[in-house]
Order: structure tokens, then C-alpha cells, then sequence
């Protein structure tokens, strides 16, 4: 942090607002898992996070150190690209999981699974 | 000539952006760097060759860019969306609920993608799809009209999706 000084005003107002927001976003979705009240509804709370509050400080990052370095720096792109494909991914596996606990515990508000065709019936039934 | 150049780089497209990447995370283009991401991606051509994927088909760089800039900005809406449903207390996930929705859409890239998008998207939530019969089945935090959530799904998305992998 001992660079930030050399940081010009317009840069600093601009970077401090844009992480202030995201980590503002970010905080918001956590709050979402504390207050939110079925386990299906809370899944949805840090995707705020991941999305919004982590772009937010992404470019700002980018900005802070394009800036600092005086040449575009954009590798956070990277970050936020592979932030995009893998978190989908967990809480696709989260409510799935959820799903499947439910129908074993014998819960009726719960949309019913499909049903698996019997082995040798064509090619699998894949579920994505 | 194409056949020669599969032969001995099976996946082009695939070592071009992992030799992109190998350069951004590196954030140089020094010949050392060059040479040795393309070292990386060489090798990361050859190892999905192993994995045999089905060949994918992309077209419509236009649609693709439609499909971004709409994702990008439902994104950014939705946030707001599920931010109010959060602050408005303890009973905000009252319309959450689940719904099945009819896809026509059968690449399976396709599918992948949509699937990012859906659960990226705060408030709607891919839970699971039936390839035989097509029907997906997700979770939607603010669950008021269905028909709604339905034409999103199929008119702002999918039938990109297909234009782009079909």
C-alpha cells in the first residue's frame, strides 16, 4: 500500500468508490445467507458476490494499477472469467445436493427428481 | 492442409487461448514468455485430445456479442433485484419457488453455457435438466409470473445459444 500515494485524486476517488461498492455488493450477499430462509433461496445470496461485488473490485484493480504502472493492466480479466465458470458450478452442485437430501428425507415441497431409465435403455440419461 | 495442421496441433482454438492466457497472467509478450506458453498450450491441445470432445461449432460472432452485452446487463439488474429481496427482511424469498421450463435447445454446449448464465445470474438458479425430455427444471428467487421467467429463458437466451451451437 505504500504506492497509493502516488495515486492521482480523480484515480483514488474513482478506485476507493469502486471497491467500496464492491465489497458493499459482497456484504449484501452474505447478509443474504444469514436472512434468507430456505437453504434453495440462500444459494442464490453469493452470487452477488461473485458477480457484481467481484467486478466491482476487479476494475477497480485494473484501474488502480494501470494507473500506477502507467501501461493497461488486465489480467484481472482472467480472474473474473474463471470466477465466472466455477462458481456456477459449486452451487449447481449445493442445490442438487440439497435436492437430493430432500427427497431421501421423504420432503413433498420439493419438485420430484427424474426418474433414471433402466440400464440398457438407449444412451444415458445425462443430467447436466 | 487443415488435416496436417489438426494432426499435429489437434485443438487451435484451444492452444490460442491458453497461450493467451499464459501471456496475460504473465503480462508480457518477451519471445521466452511466447515460447514457453506456447510450450503450455501445446501440451494442453494434446491432453484434451485425450479427453475426446465433440467438436464444437461456433457461429454468429454477432449473436455472441448480442449474448454478452444482454448478459452483462441482466447480471447488473439482477443484483439490485436480489439485494432489495435481501433487505427487505426476514420474509424477502416469500415468491422463491421452483419452475420447469420446456428447452429446445440439445447441444451440450449450449446447454453449458446457459447453465453458467442461469446460475451466475443472482436470483435464478439451474438445478437440474433431463436430456430426454428436455426439461429443466431451476429455482427463481422472485418467482411472481412464471411466463415471464419462461420467455426470458427461451427468447433472450436460448434461442441465441442456438444460433450460436447449432
Amino acid at each position: 500500500m505504500s504506492q497509493a500515494p502516488d495515486l492521482p485524486l480523480w484515480a483514488a476517488l474513482l478506485v476507493s468508490l469502486l471497491v467500496v461498492a464492491g465489497a458493499g455488493v459482497a456484504f449484501l450477499g452474505s447478509l443474504g445467507l444469514v436472512r434468507l430462509r430456505s437453504f434453495y433461496s440462500r444459494v442464490h445470496a453469493p452470487s452477488l458476490g461473485a458477480t457484481l461485488g467481484a467486478g466491482c473490485i476487479l476494475i477497480a484493480s485494473m484501474i488502480c494499477f494501470s494507473v500506477l504502472r502507467s501501461r493497461p493492466m488486465v489480467h484481472e480479466l482472467l480472474i473474473s472469467l474463471f470466477v465466472t465458470i466455477t462458481t456456477p458450478v459449486t452451487l449447481m452442485l449445493l442445490a442438487r445436493a440439497a435436492l437430493y437430501r430432500d427427497h431421501a428425507e421423504g420432503r413433498t415441497n420439493v419438485p420430484p427428481l427424474p426418474k433414471r431409465r433402466p440400464e440398457g435403455a438407449g444412451p444415458g440419461e445425462g443430467t447436466t | 492442409m487443415n488435416r496436417i495442421l489438426t494432426r499435429i496441433l489437434p485443438h487451435p482454438k484451444l492452444f490460442l487461448a491458453l497461450l493467451a492466457m499464459w501471456l496475460l497472467m504473465n503480462q508480457s509478450v518477451s519471445p521466452g514468455q511466447i515460447l514457453f506458453g506456447a510450450l503450455v498450450a501445446f501440451g494442453g491441445a494434446w491432453s484434451m485430445v485425450a479427453l475426446q470432445p465433440e467438436p464444437v461449432r461456433l457461429r454468429r460472432p454477432r449473436a455472441m456479442i448480442t449474448l454478452a452485452w444482454r448478459v452483462f446487463l441482466d447480471v447488473f439488474s439482477s443484483n439490485f433485484a436480489v439485494a432489495r429481496i435481501i433487505l427487505r427482511g426476514r420474509d424477502g424469498d416469500r415468491n422463491a419457488g421452483f419452475m420447469t421450463v420446456q428447452l429446445d435447445m440439445t447441444s451440450h454446449y449450449g446447454l453449458a453455457v446457459l447453465s453458467i448464465i442461469l446460475t451466475c445470474t443472482p436470483g435464478t438458479l439451474w438445478v437440474n435438466y433431463t436430456s430426454s425430455t428436455g426439461t429443466l427444471l431451476l429455482h427463481v428467487l422472485d418467482l411472481v409470473d412464471e411466463e415471464e421467467w419462461t420467455r426470458l429463458i427461451k427468447e433472450r437466451y436460448e434461442r441465441l445459444l442456438m444460433e450460436i451451437f447449432e
